[in-house]
Parts: structure tokens; C-alpha cells; sequence
């Protein structure tokens, strides 16, 4: 925010910054082969779709809008109970996520939506047995960095796993540097 | 009056009694310097003394008010409380209030004026991160403020060195308003004044560093005699872990109710705790951990 927008009190609307999205997949081979943690098959896209806004006010006119792929079965609309809007992608190949996750913000951003989005989620399981300590990979999409998110019950995440898979990936990823904004996604939709 | 049964470490106490004779030293040259100064001396005295009284008789609303703090009843906050009156009863110290300040930041505080009229605060987030076990020893570490009467010592310590700090500020204006040079005499006393208030300007640097370092030597005390009120030096030291490390700063926010601070509009970070060591209040996570560790050898090895 520069001087002159302080000045005249408005804000300078950010723009989303999808690149470092691309660094995933090699992060997720290191997640892989360090913490044995694979994919969960989902990603999501969480946005705050306004009231009326270029006529997109149902779901499906979003789907349509995404209709960029034959695969859209697969997607999912949900609105969540801070209503913030989900797109939720089902896909075993981390690789295709992260493609179609950037697909879905390209054609958000090319129909204004850009500043409306939060953030982009992908999910992480043990490999084996399934249970305890999975992890979410957050994208923050005007930073454009990432960070772990393992939540463990209600309002409960579990900081050292947290920790211990940012010392894995940081190499491969443009962490966020500031822990203070490691926030919490309680109640995702995405597993 | 019970008499609290928390034992002293020898060697902090010695410590403690140095730095606080050095600031005794320190008040002594103030003195000396009020007195070369005269009249407005006295002024400046009063002034001091009563900004420290004032911050010694309400320090528990003070602290209470900067911290967002309000108290709780037993109905409100069980858990507190209950974790409150057994440490009370096992130290035989009369209980104190109990508050609580509605932040994500993991922290705790004691502050009130003497046993009688002292307060443990914790914060939302310190509850929300903690399991009871480590609670405890947090609240066992602020309870051991409060015996050992840290907010009367640090008030007084740090009253000296707020002295000297007026005293260089009084000593600034004066040598800017007899700046006109009248005489070869106000020459004379724009000089003197000048060099009073360099020299006070040493002290009231001295005096803070001092102050500083035996707020970290009653802090480590602190840490020692709640660990061994608790009789679990490893418990304090994994709370520590949790709420001062890089742990302690991530968030239990959600994204989606911080979005107008922090996630919609880009802010570059801010570089924060990089401050010495010289300078901090508290000591290193390290120096803490490392005192806790040979207590637990020494108690429990």
C-alpha cells in the first residue's frame, strides 16, 4: 500500500500469485520419501464469492465457468460455515491437482475473481497404516508461499509435525517465513 | 503470615544482590548529580517518586488494562482455578485472583503489588495450547513471582533508573533555555549541563541494563522454584517449549477471520526478536531449558 492510497484511504487490491504453486510436486516426493506421506486424492480452492458478482451466483455457474477439462465429475462445490466458498478437486496424481488447481485460478482470475481468492489446500495421508497425522499444505495465494497445516481435533494442530515438515520441504518450497501466519483452517472440506 | 515453602537458589540470590547493588551504586551517583544540579532537583524527585508509587499501588490494574486481562470467577474458568488452589495449597501461599486476557498469544503474567493484592493472568491462547500438566507449571512459575515479590523489586529497580532518566531530560531543557549564553557564567552552565546530561544519559543506559538483567535473574528463579513446586522440572520445560519457541507463534486463528489483516492484503513481515540478549527481560529459551534440565537431574535423577 503506497503513500497515495494511504492518503485517499483505499486499498490497492492484491493480485494472486500462482507460480510457486508448480514447486508441489517435487515437495511431495521429499514428503513422500521423509515423513511417508502421500496425496490424499484432494485439493481445494477456497474463495469468497461475493453477492451477484459478474452473474456468478450459483455453483454451477462456477463449474461451468471451470469447465476447462472433461474430468469436472470429479470437482465439487461446497460453501463452508464461514461462508467461504470450495472447490474441492478429487485426483490421485499430485502433479494433475496442482494443473487443475491452476487451471481453476487462471479462469477465476480471467473472470475478476482474482482479489476474492484465499487460499489453496492439498492433502497429505501416511502412507501406511492410515490415521493419525495427516497434513494439509496450504498455498496462500497473494503471498505465494506455502505452510503445513495438521489439525488434530477441534481448535487443536499438532505444531511439531507442523515444524518437522516445513524442515523437509523448505528447500523445495517458498515457505512462509512468518509463523504468524501459519493460521488455522478448522472444518476444511478438504481431507 | 504463612510462610511460602519455595526454596532459594544460592548462587541466582548472589547474583540478584550484586546487580542490585550495582544499581544501589547507580542511585547514589544520581543523587550526587540531582544534588550539583539544585533547586529544580527537587522537583524532578517528587515527580519520580510519585510515577513509581503510582506504578507500585496499581500495577495489578495497570498490567490488567495493557493486557486486555479481565478476572475470573472459580464457575467461569474451573479448570484455572482448580489448578490455582492445589498449587496454592502445596505452597501454603495465600491464593491469588485469577484472570484471563481473550489473545491468541500464548503467555501468562503475575503482577499485583504484594501477596495480598496480586493477580495471575493467562492468556486464551497460553489455555487453549496447554494440556493441565503444563498449565500447572506455568501457573507454578507465576506463582512464584508473586512470593517472591517481583513486581516490588522490579518497580523499585526500575524506579532508579527512570530517575535518571528525568533527571537527563531536565538537564537537556535547562541546557536548551540557558542557551542564549547571558554571561560568561551561563556558558559555564550551559557546559555543565551538557556533560550532566551525557553522563546521565551513561546511567540511565547502566541502570536499564541492569534492571534488565535481574529481571532475567528473577525469572530464572522463578522457573526454579516452580519447578520444584511442582516437583517436574521436564513439564515446565516442554510448556516453555510450547508457547516461547517458533511453536508458540503459529496461530490457532482460523485464515478466513484473519483475512482482512492477513491473508487478502500482502503485508511484509515484520523481522521482530532479533533484540541482544543484553536487553531482554527474559532469558533465552536455552538458559531456561538448560536450568531446568539440571534441577530435573537433581531432583528426579
Amino acid at each position: 500500500m503506497g503513500l497515495r492510497d494511504a492518503l485517499f484511504g483505499r486499498t490497492t487490491q492484491a493480485a494472486p500469485n500462482l507460480d510457486n504453486l508448480f514447486a508441489l510436486p517435487s515437495a511431495a516426493l521429499t514428503l513422500e520419501t521423509e515423513l511417508e506421506l502421500v496425496t490424499s486424492g484432494q485439493a481445494g480452492l477456497c474463495f469468497k464469492a461475493g453477492s451477484g458478482e459478474n452473474a456468478l451466483t450459483t455453483d454451477d455457474d462456477i463449474i461451468q465457468l471451470l469447465d476447462f477439462d472433461q474430468t469436472n465429475a470429479k470437482v465439487t462445490m461446497t460453501t463452508d460455515d464461514l461462508g467461504f466458498r470450495w472447490l474441492v478437486i478429487a485426483d490421485g496424481d499430485v502433479g494433475d491437482l496442482v494443473t487443475r488447481i491452476h487451471g481453476a485460478n487462471t479462469s477465476l482470475v480471467e473472470h475478476g475473481l482474482g482479489a476474492r481468492l484465499l487460499c489453496a489446500v492439498f492433502g497429505f495421508v501416511p502412507k501406511s497404516p492410515p490415521g493419525e497425522g495427516s497434513v494439509r499444505m496450504v498455498y496462500l495465494m497473494k503471498q505465494g508461499t506455502f505452510y503445513p497445516f495438521a489439525p488434530t481435533g477441534a481448535n487443536q494442530r499438532n505444531n511439531e509435525l507442523e515444524l518437522r515438515v516445513r524442515s523437509f520441504v523448505e528447500h523445495d518450497l517458498p515457505m512462509e517465513k512468518d509463523l504468524s501466519r501459519w493460521m488455522a483452517l478448522w472444518n476444511l472440506p478438504v481431507n | 503470615m504463612s510462610k511460602s515453602t519455595i526454596e532459594s537458589d544460592r548462587g541466582l540470590n548472589w547474583r540478584m544482590f550484586v546487580t542490585g547493588l550495582g544499581l544501589v551504586a547507580l542511585y547514589a551517583v544520581v543523587i550526587t548529580l540531582l544534588l550539583r544540579l539544585g533547586v529544580s532537583s527537587a522537583f524532578v524527585i517528587v515527580i519520580a517518586l510519585a510515577s513509581i508509587f503510582a506504578q507500585y499501588f496499581f500495577s495489578d490494574k495497570i498490567a490488567m488494562f495493557a493486557m486486555h486481562a479481565h478476572q475470573v470467577t472459580p464457575e467461569q474458568e474451573p479448570r484455572l482455578h482448580q489448578i490455582a488452589d492445589r498449587l496454592c495449597l502445596l505452597a501454603n501461599m495465600k491464593k491469588p485472583r485469577i484472570g484471563v486476557a481473550e489473545i491468541d498469544l500464548p503467555n501468562a503474567f503475575a503482577t499485583g503489588r504484594n501477596p495480598q493484592h496480586a493477580v495471575i493472568c493467562a492468556t486464551r491462547g497460553l489455555m487453549n495450547r496447554l494440556g493441565d500438566e503444563e498449565l500447572e507449571a506455568v501457573l507454578a512459575h507465576e506463582l512464584s513471582h508473586v512470593a517472591h515479590r517481583d513486581v516490588a523489586v522490579m518497580t523499585i529497580a526500575s524506579g532508579v533508573g527512570m530517575l535518571a532518566g528525568l533527571v537527563s531530560r531536565m538537564a537537556m531543557w535547562g541546557a536548551m533555555f540557558s542557551g542564549g549564553g547571558r554571561s560568561r557564567d551561563g556558558e559555564n552552565l550551559v557546559l555543565l549541563e551538557m556533560i550532566t546530561w551525557l553522563v546521565s544519559l551513561v546511567i540511565y543506559v547502566i541502570a536499564y541494563l541492569l534492571t534488565m538483567a535481574l529481571s532475567r535473574y528473577r525469572e530464572l528463579a522463578a522457573d526454579r522454584s516452580g519447578a520444584i513446586l511442582i516437583g517436574k522440572p521436564s513439564v515446565l520445560a516442554s510448556a516453555l517449549v510450547h508457547i516461547t519457541g517458533d511453536i508458540g507463534r503459529i496461530p490457532r486463528t482460523d485464515l478466513r477471520q484473519s483475512e482482512g489483516m492477513n491473508a487478502f492484503f500482502f503485508a511484509p513481515a515484520l523481522a521482530g526478536g532479533t533484540a541482544a540478549s543484553l536487553f531482554s527481560t527474559h532469558p533465552s529459551l536455552e538458559k531456561r531449558l538448560d536450568q531446568l534440565n539440571k534441577l530435573e537431574r537433581e531432583l528426579n535423577g
